[in-house]
């Protein structure tokens, strides 16, 4: 069996809501005790909602919040960042991508600045280091040294997730937590961006946490699949098991939900469509 | 059947710095009493810009040239603006991508329903808020009476949704355009909202035009579909025509795009699409 990269084990988050002046303090539960593994070079998705828990899950993944209770273990080694301090060595395992790449990209940096940061904070490169390999970087993403210069707003939207996947990967993390990278794009340059990040997998041996409410860019891209609703995973297993024989009732209603583009589909709904007619 | 809405030649373009830009070249368009056209293309076809330029809402650097624009026998093209108003709203209804930036977030959601109604159908207030709650029940909103009070950040995005759709609806239009009125939601909220407004269609016998560029969505939604590219018309069909055997080579790597008709284990693009098309053209040429 291959190298596990990430483990979680009965993770629960609480946030705590209101106690104002006279309502009463609320706790609400975002994730509620979630189990799961993910190898060396695997994908994971995570499928669910809006308010499922799911980007709750990938914030404490990223070690940006803590977890309420429960276990977090990355390359082995357990981590809570409500008791100790995250050193930059982990910082450099894990790092993220936001859906929205209008909104993740400061409008004041030149994307060379974008991509240097993380290295001057997290490493002891010099300038010249710095630049040269987020050069390197700007082309292994598709785009090129003369973008170097430039500010976000002269990008597209695909360029700039193109941008923030970069940034991501100038510390070589091992783990990318993808939150909803793609369903603010184009078809088309969904397309692209999703090859870009299979070329990336294949290329660095990349483990990705995949989160999404698109089940057919899930089916295109995950190993392994999680499927969440109201903080509880509700299914968990391979791709194949999914897709193939889903289990839940909440699964089921997803895959009923999500449209269905086969000739075979669009020639019932018109025939349905007629008789009603 | 009658057209409802009939265009031809309609050019959009927009004068910037750099010379005159043109967003959407010579389009014809039609759409008949109730069918549901969907426009289909990437950002930047010039879907949502045609559709504007019928409904007047292009900025002033714009400039709208067309042979003729016709809906429901009136010329578009020469109709005074007060004329138009009285149209557009009444006659026309558009919902637009983004439900939570197309309410006023200052009046409560009952306030914009009824203001539709007290401008085009001259309701008295009683009138008006019974009409509200029996829309509101139409578009699947629970409790109307109470929600009619709640303001924009009190509700979801498939609520707000579902009030536009309730606002678009209002005064029972002969036309509805659609613009990616599902982009922004979840995929269990876009299916309610797109049988929704195929229910709606339906039962008010409405004409709906449905931009969008999810292919999903149209094979979901429409009768007829317009394939648009750059400003250019590439392809009309109607949709099982256009799933089965599309003619253009741009349609084609559009469906092909789709992650669920991956083959092998690399998607392909439309930019792969461009690229061979430019080698054929070298050599023919």
């Amino acid at each position: 069996m291959s190298e596990i990269v990430l483990e979680g084990r009965n993770i629960v988050r609480e946030y705590h809501v209101g106690g104002g002046l006279f309502g009463k303090a609320k706790t609400v539960q975002a994730v509620k005790g979630v189990n799961f593994t993910v190898e060396k070079g695997k994908t994971l998705a995570i499928v669910g909602e809006s308010g499922c828990g799911k980007s709750t899950l990938g914030r404490i993944l990223t070690l940006i919040d803590p977890q309420t209770s429960g276990e977090l273990l990355i390359d082995g080694k357990p981590i809570n960042i409500a008791k100790d301090k995250v050193t930059t060595e982990m910082r450099r395992k894990v790092q993220i991508i936001f859906q929205n790449p209008y909104g993740s990209l400061n409008p004041r940096q030149k994307i060379g600045e974008v991509l240097g940061e993380p290295l001057l904070l997290n490493t002891k490169k010099t300038a010249a280091e710095r630049r040269e390999l987020a050069m390197q970087m700007l082309v292994k993403v598709g785009l090129g040294p003369e973008h170097y210069n430039r500010y976000p707003h002269m990008f597209s939207g695909g360029q700039r997730q193109r941008i923030a996947i970069a940034r991501a990967l100038m510390l070589s993390p091992s783990l990318l937590v993808l939150d909803e990278p793609v369903s603010a794009l184009d078809l088309s340059v969904q397309a692209q961006v999703l090859n870009l990040l299979a070329d990336l997998q294949d290329e660095f041996n990349l483990t990705y946490v995949f989160i999404s409410h698109d089940l057919s860019v899930v089916r295109y891209i995950a190993d392994d699949v999680m499927v969440m609703y109201y903080g509880e995973v509700v299914e968990y297993g391979t791709r194949d098991e999914v897709f193939s024989n889903p289990q839940h009732s909440y699964t089921k209603t997803l895959f009923a939900a999500t449209p269905k583009s086969d000739v075979e589909s669009i020639r019932a709904r018109i025939a349905k469509k007629k008789a009603a007619a | 059947m009658s057209k409802l809405l009939e265009i031809k030649n309609l050019s959009v373009g927009f004068d910037t710095s750099n010379g005159m830009f043109m967003a959407v070249q010579g389009i014809d368009l039609s759409v008949e009493a109730r069918e549901v056209l969907a426009i289909v293309g990437e950002s930047g076809s010039g879907k949502s810009v045609a559709m504007l330029a019928v409904m007047g809402l292009l900025p002033k650097s714009a400039t709208v040239t067309a042979d003729s624009m016709t809906f429901d026998g009136h010329d578009m093209l020469t109709m005074t603006s007060k004329r138009r108003r009285e149209i557009i709203g009444r006659d026309v209804a558009m919902i637009f991508q983004e439900p939570m930036a197309s309410l006023n977030p200052c009046f409560t959601v009952g306030f914009q329903l009824e203001e539709v109604l007290r401008v085009h159908m001259k309701l008295d207030k009683k009138a008006r808020r019974a009409r509200a709650i029996e829309l509101f029940k139409q578009v699947g909103i629970p409790t109307p009476e109470e929600r009619l009070n709640s303001y924009p950040h009190q509700m979801s995005g498939g609520q707000c949704q579902r009030v536009m759709i309730a606002i678009a609806i209002a005064c029972n239009p002969k036309l509805l355009i659609a613009d990616e009125p599902t982009t922004a939601l979840d995929v269990t909220i876009q299916k309610q909202i797109l049988d929704l407004l195929v229910r709606l269609q339906a039962e008010h016998g409405m004409g709906l035009i449905m931009i969008t560029h999810d292919m999903g969505v149209v094979a979901e939604t429409a009768d007829r579909v317009i394939v648009q590219y750059k400003g250019t018309k590439m392809e009309e069909a109607d949709v099982l025509t256009l799933f089965e055997a599309p003619k253009s080579p741009y349609t084609r790597a559009l469906l092909s795009a789709l992650p669920e008709n991956a083959t092998g284990d690399r998607l392909s693009t439309v930019a792969d699409f461009m690229k061979n098309e430019a080698a054929n053209a070298g050599a023919a040429s």
